[in-house]
């Protein structure tokens, strides 16, 4: 049941608003003053607002993991974490699409998408399957919310502190009566949304990692592309979704409805998807580092040895290897280590997306001459770090705020399915 | 006067190159150019122009008023491209001591930023042991560029004569044909122009770039801009080492100002070739190997690291 933010959570809101805040500020600096504001320049030419893009991109999959294909497999222990699930993916990909347009050289052209839009060039599929996605993942959002707002109204009918809340609870939710009509529909519905969201997901990341696979650059000239980002999103989706759990459970209590059961199996995925996107990383650098290939060499061993070897060994090795060492035993799948473990993914994960964007365009097949020498690196400015943490932040209030105003975990159909199953115990 | 031998032709060329444009043009009328004659009343010194309908008529001197620009060319014909033409450039590898004129020349024309080049000059090898030479290296107009495939808003194109051009007033600055450019042939405007008011306020021509402006991507246009005042690129005229050579491919002619070959002759006989040709991209610039060199390489360092 939401509640109001007792002082902690007044505290994390105010941070994340200031986050926001500052973020704000560098992104109307930036519209002042251009991209200068940034690091970037003629060779980095993408930095860490794509960087984060990616990522918002690949945590969102988790949505249509967790909802969709959890559910048409019908793994029924998922129900209590699908809202969580679900609202990670809304506010990711929200955010994804802000990113992309704080990354613009000229973000009030933007309607140029729509008007002079040729289908020929990945960014507009990235623009209607990102857009489709964020729709789908709203509806899949909200219909589960239905039976859950008819509760929240009864609840707040006579409550005259909640009257707006009441108010709004009413306008999203009130034609809601549950008759067996509507629950038919609505499961109708879902089921729908369900099997539509999973080829809309695949292509939301492959169209992402299209954006590099379809250059010639070393390091993103690589068929392998797409599942490889895939798995990684699935991934770093997951440890997501296991902090938010695990982090909601504490603060509002959830233990008779998270257990650790939750844990356990979200733990058994992160391993499995960590051992996966594992071996796709061993596609991506060791077939390549074989061969040596002039344009790829500078690039790899910028990445193994060179400048980007300790982010790039710290994103490897925290970002899978600890987490399936410490996931694969029996005691790290308790709450706690679990929720260390997907933090560490999280962390690595962001990194990981910009070692697939930077190291890139800093190794290009022309050397890098007749430029100024600080063309030739790239160290974000503090413009880029206060938006990307911005859009962070961003990101973690909206699933602030909207826990604070719906129920995290669903009620009815967690009811319904604890009843299902006592029933069938009987 | 000498005027009244010149012929037709050489007499248009001359109208069309002084920039010159006739305030109207019908023999028809009684005097057309009644009311329009500039300050100061009739000259008494005529001129001899070709009216619309193929006649040479004779007009006093003031008639005609100077026009500052050659009349701008609209952006759906800039689009198109010069009709029958098919752009090529050769780059004589042999002659390029790096002085860099051209880029010289190539951004004060195109209101480049300090620090920024369309034209790179590179030390470039082939192999450990082989010969350091310099490769001056602009954009490669591809006939299959990997920049425009990926240009989501069509602010990138490539027209009928070859050229692959930019439109500034379309572009959004998503960087996306940077990446995609093998040859690092792109640059963004990171900063606001580094132009007068007067300039940023002049209209806007994708032919010659300019006025840049802030938040898109530029890069060299081959100057169709110079051809249509019958002018060679500005990378052409400024190299002193001739290093350059511009043309038409249809016309099978390159010339680098002061010496002109066939296209196919000189691919033939010095065996150019074309930069990262396995990567399909079919540029428009061929380069000629730098054998028999006219300058040793190291005159090309700054002289710092002269040894
Ligand atoms: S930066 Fe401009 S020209 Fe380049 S792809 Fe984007 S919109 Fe097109």
């Amino acid at each position: 049941m939401p509640r109001p933010f007792d002082k902690l959570g007044i505290m994390w809101l105010t941070v994340l608003v200031l986050v926001c805040c500052l973020g704000l500020f560098a992104y109307i600096q930036q519209l002042r003053l251009g991209l200068c504001v940034t690091s970037l320049r003629d060779y980095a030419s993408w930095g860490i607002y794509i960087s984060n893009f990616v990522f918002f991109v690949a945590i969102s999959l988790v949505g249509s993991l967790i909802t969709a294909v959890l559910r048409l497999a019908g793994a029924h222990w998922c129900t209590p974490i699908t809202r969580i699930a679900e609202i990670i993916a809304v506010s990711a990909i929200s955010f994804a699409g802000l990113i992309i347009i704080v990354d613009m050289g000229r973000p009030e052209r933007f309607y140029n998408l729509f008007i002079h839009g040729r289908l020929q060039s990945p960014i507009i599929w990235d623009v209607l399957v990102i857009s489709t996605y964020l729709i789908i993942s709203c509806l899949l959002l909200y219909l589960p919310l239905l039976p859950d707002l008819k509760i929240l109204i009864a609840r707040t009918k006579h409550d005259p502190e909640k009257r707006i809340l009441h108010k709004m609870y009413c306008f999203m939710g009130s034609f809601w009566t549950g008759s067996p009509l509507q629950e038919k529909l609505v499961n109708r519905g879902i089921n729908i949304l369900c099997i539509t969201i999973v080829p809309v997901a695949f292509s939301i990341h492959t169209v992402t990692s299209w954006l590099f696979a379809t250059t010639y650059r070393a390091g993103w000239d690589s068929s392998n592309f797409g599942a490889y980002f895939i798995s990684g999103a699935f991934l770093v989706g997951s440890g997501a979704v296991m902090v938010a759990t695990y982090v909601f459970r504490h603060i509002y209590h959830l233990e008779d409805y998270i257990t650790h059961v939750h844990f356990d199996k979200l733990g058994r995925i992160v391993v499995m998807l960590a051992g996966l996107y594992g071996y796709f990383n061993v596609n991506e650098y060791l077939v390549p580092a074989f061969k040596m290939k002039k344009p790829e060499e500078e690039f790899l061993l910028s990445l193994f040895v060179g400048d980007f070897s300790g982010i790039f060994w710290f994103a490897i090795i925290t970002g899978m290897v600890i987490p399936i060492i410490i996931l694969v035993t029996p005691w790290g799948r308790k709450p706690f280590p679990a929720f260390v473990a997907g933090v560490m993914v999280v962390v690595g994960a962001w990194i990981k997306r910009y070692l697939i964007v930077t190291p890139t365009l800093l190794s290009p097949f022309l050397p890098m001459h007749d430029v100024p020498e600080s063309f030739k690196h790239y160290v974000p400015s503090w413009a880029e770090w206060s938006i990307a943490f911005g859009s962070l932040a961003g990101a973690l209030l909206i699933i602030t705020i909207f826990a604070r105003l719906f129920p995290i975990i669903p009620i009815h159909e967690t009811i319904h399915e604890a009843h299902e199953k006592n029933t069938e115990h009987h | 006067m000498s005027e009244n031998s010149t012929s037709r032709k050489q007499f248009l060329a001359a109208l069309v190159t002084a920039g010159l444009a006739v305030t109207g043009c019908s023999t028809k009328k009684e005097n057309p150019f009644e009311g329009v004659s500039g300050e100061g009343g009739p000259t008494g010194k005529k001129v001899k122009l070709l009216s619309v309908d193929g006649e040479i008529v004779e007009m006093d001197s003031s008639c005609l008023k100077p026009v500052p620009d050659i009349p701008p060319v609209s952006n759906d014909r800039e689009r198109v491209g010069i009709d029958g033409k098919k752009f090529v450039m050769v780059i004589d590898l042999a002659r390029c001591k790096a002085v860099k004129n051209c880029q010289k020349m190539c951004n004060a024309a195109h209101q480049m930023h300090s620090g920024q080049n369309w034209i790179h000059v590179y030390p470039m090898k082939e192999s450990e042991n082989g010969a350091p030479f310099w490769q001056p290296t602009n954009c490669m107009h591809c006939d299959a560029p990997p920049c425009v495939k990926v240009c989501p808003v069509d602010a990138t194109f490539k027209r009928e004569d070859g050229i692959v051009l930019i439109d500034n007033t379309r572009c959004v600055g998503c960087r996306f044909c940077m990446a995609a450019c093998p040859y690092s042939a792109r640059i963004f405007n990171w900063n606001k122009p580094e132009i007068t008011e007067e300039e940023a306020c002049k209209p806007y021509s994708c032919e010659s770039s300019t006025p840049q402006r802030l938040g898109t991507v530029g890069k060299c246009d081959f100057c169709p801009d110079m051809y249509r005042q019958n002018k060679l690129p500005h990378c052409v005229t400024g190299c002193p080492n001739g290093v350059y050579f511009f043309g038409d491919l249809n016309e099978d002619s390159v010339t680098n100002g002061a010496e002109s070959f066939r296209f196919s002759d000189l691919i033939k006989d010095k065996a150019g070739y074309r930069l990262m040709e396995e990567l399909g991209t079919k540029p428009s610039v061929y380069y000629l190997p730098p054998v028999n060199r006219n300058f040793p390489f190291e005159k090309g360092l700054p002289t710092s690291e002269k040894s």
